[in-house]
């Protein structure tokens, strides 16, 4: 076992004779570099190393957490006495505790790249300056930058707990993004398009993700307002990820169990259009949203939240599954400061049979959304109308772009309401979707 | 503040074992004949919350974070590096890193700092603490979220779930900078936050509501705030148990006094940050001296105001924060400005150079921002609507700085027919084009207020807290986005 692992194990001994029935410990120690460039010269570059260290412990069924970033023997024995304190101030919870013992056996999902430690800062510069200047030198109108950017992390998480569980994970991520801003008749509009991935063989080449920001920002040009109306709406990759990621806070245990989403109590019910599938896979090699067990130790797995149609799963940890008397999916996470809460994995929708252009093709007035805006979506509702971005459809045809503008209808609705599903299904981040088509939303404008 | 001065310097070079010598060798190693500056930001914090639902405190948690940033700024570059263990080793570490943007390899001289008070010379304490909140015992905190919920639950029989959650922060920092300076602060922050969801027939609505700021706990008894809070939440919910479905299409909207100030915060004040305007990626750019909204709408920025979430002694460079006026009878008459983006524009720093931690480069950002009182009394504005939305409470906004299109989302609202309010509605959003909004600005009420202080800014992704006001202000023709055509 390496020193962490030790320190945790030594950590959760010490608690044990304070009087604590059990606990766990999260350590996450890693690098972080980022570098934005503006104009073909550094703007802000930023290295680090850190390090945190969580402990939850409990006394029979009362818990608290307590974290630092300082793992000196001192500090951390005040940490184990303060967790004790604060752990005993709390009141009884019966669904409280440890997951179900299970010992782990980490499948290696290839998470961990080492090849961008024989990059130099000024490779990484470089590639940043490379795909904004592939950004402005596609077209007069791109007059200005908001930059581009190239971030890298490397971490390495370990967890154990008192039922013996001990495991850890080596995990990087590599991303890059550009922002161009266009200018025409005196208005500015500005967009961005990205790569991120965990292994730098597999991002797009800084051209490529230049050239795409630059199309995705001139297409806004000369965006205007439409009068309000009612009309089909099709949801891009990215804007459909954003609805889905909506559909995955829902799912969430804790949002389930506390009434706050509009699809408590609805497990089993039709929640879609018969041809919606939703899925959560932890275990996708190499994917941005997988890792082999989760934040208190449980394997990680594939969960079908909705399949045809139904709602067959909630995302769940071990506490949000013992409240609904269900398992836990392996979906905890852990912010190293706070108790576990659930969030997805790598959440997306099966893709359907049509192109994107077939999909455009069927809508004689309606609305492509490109980019949304905005907080206006009630999970305990479902109510949902948040300012959007887009190009209005004229005869199956893109015409002009559309902005200050809103749609809204109500989740339940939409999702009954899919009425095609792309084929385009891309993990570009840990939500993704498939062009998706709405039969019809509030369009709200003059 | 001379006193908290001395204190915040004292904890960083006691508790790490550094001396003023040490510092002085730090930034020297930051700097070299290319580095037109460096900073050094220690920072000490600890995070304290309990939360409540379900009838029971079940969560207690508590953060203890610390670490140091070293930056190099060379013309329009910034180099930065961060730490969390503060010992000299890393120190050299960081300041090397820091100052990679340049080529020229050799170390400059260490630069003597002294102890200051950030150049604007003494002023009181704008968040004096008798008892930090931190000495208050967590029992005292649980019990008093005990009595929220019971208050909640007494409230109205359709109220079923009850959140609440109080959490406190105790920031200590101190900056050193290659200007000689020396400057610390100690920063409290507390909040208080109940939420209620009211169901009835299988209809489920939210209700939320909250306040704080850089209080002792005491502030939250006084009054019995706590009870207004937790009154206002269970309110809301009951209140959206009967809301319609907004309506869609453009009308004239009120705005209620106080939190709805999100509004200036988002659409002009982000507009008018220093580094949008230096990269000339705002849509305010060029604008200063010109009409940006009508002539009865005056716009400040002010981090001086004792005890409110959104003011600071210091920002996060060692600048005394101010009162700046960003819009003056509807002129617009200055950005905000951080030590940075004021030295490339060639205008002084305003106080805004704010950063989420140690972790983070700063950047101008607001304090609190509001827009002062007008003439108008709030019912007759209310009375000049034929018809239009009566807009009292926000969930949140967002803004596109370039195009300068913004987005709210109404959380209490209600339809006003003909001068009168009438129903309330649910899931309203407004849109509109940030420097248009204001030119659209018929009538100013005096009623001005701040709001209850739960406001917390995002920006390039650092959080930080901020405090918003507004008198109840008429704005005509703005899209309002709802279900309803």
């Amino acid at each position: 076992m390496i020193p962490y692992e030790n320190l945790a194990m030594d950590l959760l001994k010490k608690a044990k004779s304070k009087g604590a029935s059990a606990g766990d410990i999260v350590i996450v120690e890693g690098d972080s570099f980022d570098v934005q460039v503006r104009l073909k010269s550094v703007d802000k570059l930023t290295n680090a190393h850190e390090k945190r260290l969580g402990l939850r412990l409990f006394f029979g069924r009362r818990t608290a957490v307590c974290s630092t970033s300082d793992f000196s023997t001192e500090s951390l024995d005040r940490l184990v006495e303060e967790t004790c304190y604060l752990a005993r101030c709390t009141a009884e919870d019966p669904h409280a505790g440890l997951p179900e013992p299970t010992p782990l056996n980490p499948p290696d999902l290839d998470l961990y790249d080492d090849s961008l430690r024989r990059w130099t800062m000024k490779d990484k510069i470089d590639l940043a300056v490379q795909a904004e200047a592939a950004a402005m030198g596609c077209d007069a109108r791109i007059t200005n930058s908001d930059g581009a950017s190239l971030s890298h992390a490397d971490r390495r998480v370990i967890y154990a707990n008192t039922n013996d569980v001990v495991g850890s994970y080596p995990v990087g991520s590599v991303s890059f993004s550009v922002s161009p801003i266009a200018t025409e008749n005196g208005s500015m509009q500005r967009d961005y398009w990205y790569s991120a991935k965990r292994k730098v063989k597999e991002l797009a080449s800084p051209e490529s993700v230049g050239r795409v920001a630059a199309r995705r920002v001139l297409r806004r040009l000369g965006a205007r307002k439409i009068a309000t109306c009612e009309a089909p709406v099709i949801f891009d990759p990215e804007t459909a990820a954003e609805l889905l990621g909506s559909i995955s806070a829902c799912v969430s245990g804790y949002a389930v169990y506390k009434g706050a989403s509009f699809l408590a109590g609805k497990l089993g019910r039709p929640a879609a259009a018969s041809f919606v599938t939703i899925l959560d896979n932890g275990t996708i090699p190499s994917a941005l949203g997988s890792r082999p067990f989760d934040g208190e130790g449980v394997a990680t797995r594939k969960t079908t939240v909705i399949k045809k149609g139904v709602l067959e799963n909630y995302l769940l940890d071990s506490y949000s599954a013992r409240k609904l008397e269900l398992k836990s999916t392996g979906n905890a996470v852990r912010s190293i400061g706070d108790v576990p809460s659930v969030s997805h994995t790598n959440f997306y929708l099966v893709p359907g049979a049509n192109t994107p252009e077939e999909i455009i093709r069927s809508v004689k007035r309606g609305l492509y959304v490109v980019e949304l805006i905005g907080f206006g979506v009630n999970h305990v509702t479902g109510d949902y109308s948040r300012g959007a971005v887009g190009l209005w459809i004229e005869n199956g045809e893109l015409t002009h772009p559309v902005e200050e503008v809103t749609i809204a209808g109500n989740l339940k609705n939409i999702l009954m309401d899919i009425e095609m599903i792309g084929n385009d299904l891309e993990l570009r981040s840990t939500v993704a979707s498939p062009t998706l088509k709405i039969a019809r939303m509030t369009v709200a404008g003059n | 503040m001379a006193k908290e001065i001395t204190k915040a310097e004292e904890f960083f070079l006691r508790k790490f074992d550094l001396d003023t010598v040490q510092l002085e060798r730090t930034i020297g190693w930051a700097l070299d004949r290319q580095i037109d500056y460096a900073d050094l930001y220690f920072e000490y914090r600890t995070n304290e919350a309990v939360s409540l639902e379900e009838g029971m405190v079940k969560k207690a948690v508590k953060t203890i974070g610390q670490g140091v940033g070293v930056r190099a700024i060379a013309e329009e570059k910034t180099g930065y590096a961060y730490s969390d263990e503060i010992t000299i080793k890393n120190l050299e570490e960081a300041a090397r890193t820091a100052r990679c943007i340049t080529t020229d390899q050799t170390i400059g001289k260490s630069v003597p700092v002294r102890s200051g008070s950030a150049g604007g010379g003494a002023r009181p304490d704008l968040y004096p603490m008798k008892t930090p909140v931190a000495e208050i015992s967590v029992q005292e905190k649980i019990d008093l979220l005990n009595q929220i919920d019971i208050l909640a639950r007494r409230y109205d029989p359709r109220i079923t779930k009850v959140m609440a959650s109080f959490s406190s922060e105790h920031k200590v920092i101190l900056i050193a900078t290659s200007e000689g300076l020396i400057v610390g602060d100690i920063q409290p922050l507390s909040r208080l936050n109940v939420t209620c969801i009211a169901e009835e027939n299988g209809n489920r609505q939210v209700g939320s509501y909250g306040g704080g700021g850089r209080v002792e706990y005491s502030f939250f008894l006084e009054n019995r705030r706590f009870e207004e809070y937790t009154r206002e939440a269970a309110r809301q919910a009951v209140l959206n148990l009967s809301a319609v479905d907004a309506p869609a299409g453009t009308m004239d909207v009120v705005l209620g006094s106080g939190w709805p100030g999100i509004l200036l915060h988002e659409a002009i004040g982000h507009g008018l940050e220093g580094d949008f305007n230096r990269k000339r990626t705002s849509a305010f750019t060029d604008l200063i001296g010109k009409p940006v909204a009508s002539e009865i709408c005056t716009v400040v920025d002010d981090g001086t105001i004792p005890g409110r979430r959104g003011s600071l002694n210091i920002d996060d460079e060692g600048t005394s924060t101010h009162r700046t006026v960003l819009i003056e009878k509807g002129i617009l008459r200055g950005y905000l400005q951080d030590k940075l983006n004021a030295k490339l524009m060639g205008t002084a720093p305003t106080g805004n150079g704010r950063r989420e931690s140690f972790m983070h480069i700063p950047m101008p950002r607001m304090t609190n921002t509001f827009m002062l009182a007008g003439e108008s009394d709030p019912a007759e504005i209310i009375r000049s609507v034929k018809n239009g939305l009566y807009a009292v409470s926000f969930g949140g906004g967002q803004v596109d700085i370039t195009s300068g299109k913004f987005v709210f989302s109404a959380s209490e609202a209600y339809r006003i027919e003909n001068g009168k309010v009438t129903a309330p509605v649910k899931g309203a959003t407004l849109i509109g084009n940030g420097p248009d909004v204001l030119k659209r600005v018929t009538m100013v009420g005096n009623d001005l207020r701040l709001d209850a202080g739960v406001g917390t800014c995002g920006k390039d992704g650092q959080s930080v807290p901020v405090g918003v006001g507004l008198p109840t202000l008429k704005i005509n023709d703005i899209t309002v986005g709802g279900t309803q055509g």
